[in-house]
């Protein structure tokens, strides 16, 4: 802050630049948009990004801890798709789901450990075991690509949830983000997460528990990108194993990293993510209304990404730390 | 005497006739000529993937024809990856086994048409089904998109009515695929001999359910006097429908889409509201369509690349109201009979 109260253009960094952006777009959209204002549109604005917001919370929880979880989206897609599946084929409620359960936390686990104890790269671990989900649940556990919710099934049902006519994602996102917050902020384990993400050695040197923290921060990424699943299935009546090859994956890391999570890890939080997901879902539902066709949409929001980080390679140049130890 | 021995020569005669009768229908050139021509040769599908309805009936429909005149009946599974089908053309055309036929679901216009000159002089016989290509293949079996968005834009004014507000939403698939670009170009020129009715946005899903909702929540958001809405494909309009569900507009706005006539994917969906209208593509025919050409081309010693021959699918849009016992094929017995054997 200067004498006048004005923002320090110094101290402006990517998040207070996305947010920025995120704030014009709205007022220039609620200006020119009829209809954008509306409280109806607003909710759906929120909900469109909910999945994809509560997928991000996972992600950034990892990214934090200077790693990454590329098999996110197939985690999502394949254990719901193999929970439904079983459903149809008559297995009870409670042994599918205690089934699809064991399989996200193997997953989770088996990400955890190749990271931390094995040393692979994070990037080249989960690329692996999403490929491994995707191939092994589609070939050996499903018969089809998009597997129905059962007639009367809880999922449906939790589809048709609403509070004050807002849907059940909504909450369930705004839920998570605030458990993330509390996890992030007020925890011992959350706080280490930092020094982890910051500086790993320094964090193993001064007692904190880094490979027990790394394993558990996959199987909570494999758990959240679960119920990203059920919601996503809840509101569809079915899950669409295509998904995994569309581009929801960049989105996930484009909302944390354009909300300011730095991929070199320790820094950022849940802040970021909202305000990468209100950008998204901003940019998204103003172009609809426009009608701009879907080729320009995709030149639209990559520009706008571009644009963020290099305004913020130019406010905040890379340091030597982090020019020593690289991004992920 | 000689009425008697006429008799009997008339008989003996009859009896020779009688005789010979069978023996003049087992030298019938067909059957070997038949056999000859078709046993032994190898049919490849290629789909845009193995994991959806329409691949599968075709897979099925095909299997059974084509094994039981004694031929080897294949497929590849690119999983929606252009890359990964063009790997599996490259490497049929060019393994030993090389296909008799290969019949191949483009994914865009103009991806596979340099590997499909190379499957046609090598002699393998391509078909394109479902998606048309900028290439000249041996036969082209399958919907006239153009068709098809007419008849879904007859559907959908229908559905609204002379009455209603005359808004018509569509969700598209993309700008690059054949069936979506021509889908289009028919519904509008239905719509432009309807001046009243007006498109009062086009947004696209990319065939994807989420994307599919987002689109269609934002448009009944501007547009809540929508009366119908056209999405380019059953496999997306979950999406639309839970949109439209959401909105509370249900019975409001008439539903509209296209599939392969698969029970759960249409019918069931016809049945309990969730659309309106399906324009849906008679597969078992289709297929038989396949069969026909595949049998023809085989027999006619014609050099591959010489013929170009289009077999358009009978389309129609079906609603609840002409909802038949077999409207549509039943992808779970398909299964079922498959895994019996």
């Amino acid at each position: 802050m200067n004498t006048l109260g004005w923002p320090n253009l110094r101290s402006l960094n990517q998040e207070g630049i996305v947010f920025a952006i995120a704030v014009v777009l709205f007022v220039a959209a609620a200006i020119g948009l009829p209809g954008f204002i509306d409280p109806n549109n607003l909710v759906a604005i929120v909900r469109s990004v909910s999945v994809l917001g509560i997928l991000a919370l996972g992600m950034a929880v990892v990214i934090i801890g200077r790693g990454i979880d590329l098999s996110a989206v197939a985690i999502m897609a394949m254990s719901v798709a193999w929970y439904l599946q079983l459903l149809n084929t008559g297995t009870s409620d409670g042994l599918a789901f205690a089934y699809v359960l064991a399989g996200v936390l193997a997953i989770g686990l088996l990400n955890g450990f190749l990271v931390a104890y094995a040393d692979v790269p994070a990037i080249f671990v989960t690329l692996a075991t999403g490929s491994f989900v995707f191939g092994y649940v589609r070939s050996q556990l499903i018969t089809q690509d998009a597997v129905p919710v059962p007639q009367g099934h809880w999922v449906e049902l939790l589809g048709g949830l609403r509070f004050l006519d807002i849907p059940i994602e909504v909450f369930v996102f705004a839920g998570l983000a605030f458990l993330f917050f509390l996890f992030l902020r007020y925890t011992k384990w959350g706080r280490y997460i930092y020094f982890a993400g910051d500086n790993p050695t320094a964090a193993r040197n001064i007692g904190i528990p880094v490979r027990p923290m790394l394993v558990l921060r996959y199987v909570l990424s494999a758990f959240v990108a679960l119920i990203a699943g059920l919601l996503t299935a809840a509101s569809l009546h079915s899950i669409n194993t295509r998904v995994v090859n569309s581009t929801l994956l960049y989105d996930i890391v484009l909302v944390a990293v354009i909300g300011g999570i730095g991929l070199s890890g320790g820094r950022g939080g849940v802040r970021n993510v909202l305000v990468g997901a209100a950008l998204i879902g901003i940019l998204l539902n103003a172009m609809t209304i426009i009608d701009i066709p879907l080729l320009y949409q995709n030149l639209i929001k990559a520009a706008i990404l571009l644009g963020a980080i290099i305004v913020d390679g130019i406010i905040n140049p890379r340091d030597e730390q982090t020019a020593q130890q690289g991004d992920i | 005497m000689k009425l008697i021995r006429t008799l009997m020569a008339a008989a003996t005669a009859l009896a020779v006739t009688a005789f010979v009768a069978p023996t003049f229908a087992a030298d019938d050139p067909g059957p070997a000529a038949y056999a000859q021509a078709l046993k032994g040769k190898r049919v490849m599908l290629v789909p845009l993937a193995m994991g959806f309805d329409l691949a599968q009936g075709w897979a099925h429909y095909l299997k059974k024809e084509v094994e039981a005149w004694g031929g080897t009946f294949e497929t590849r599974d690119p999983n929606w990856v252009v890359d990964a089908g063009a790997q599996a053309i490259t490497d049929a055309i060019s393994s030993d086994t090389r296909p008799d036929v290969l019949i191949i679901h483009a994914p865009d216009l103009n991806s596979y048409s340099k590997l499909m000159k190379k499957a046609q002089a090598a002699g393998t016989y391509v078909l394109l089904v479902d998606n048309p290509a900028n290439f000249p293949a041996d036969a082209f079996v399958g919907s006239d998109w153009d068709r098809l968005g007419q008849l879904e834009a007859e559907a959908a004014i229908k559905g609204c009515g002379e009455n209603s507000s005359k808004k018509i939403g569509l969700v598209q698939g993309d700008q690059a695929n054949s069936s979506s670009l021509y889908q289009y170009a028919g519904i509008m020129k239905v719509l432009d001999k309807h001046p009243d009715f007006k498109v009062v946005a086009k947004p696209d899903s990319n065939w994807d359910a989420t994307t599919s909702r987002n689109v269609t929540t934002t448009m009944l958001q501007q547009n809540p006097d929508i009366c119908s809405i056209i999405d380019f494909w059953d496999g997306d309009a979950t999406g639309a429908s839970a949109a439209i569900r959401d909105a509370k507009l249900d019975g409001k706005v008439f539903l509209v889409t296209t599939g392969g006539g698969e029970k759960a994917a249409d019918c069931d969906k016809l049945q309990d509201g969730t659309y309106g209208a399906v324009v849906m593509t008679d597969l078992a025919r289709q297929s038989g369509d396949m069969n026909a050409i595949i049998k023809f081309l085989l027999q006619s010693g014609q050099p591959a690349g010489t013929s170009h021959t289009y077999i358009y699918t009978l389309e129609k849009a079906t609603t609840k109201a002409d909802l038949k016992p077999d409207s549509c094929w039943d992808l779970k017995a398909l299964q079922a009979e498959a895994a019996a054997k």
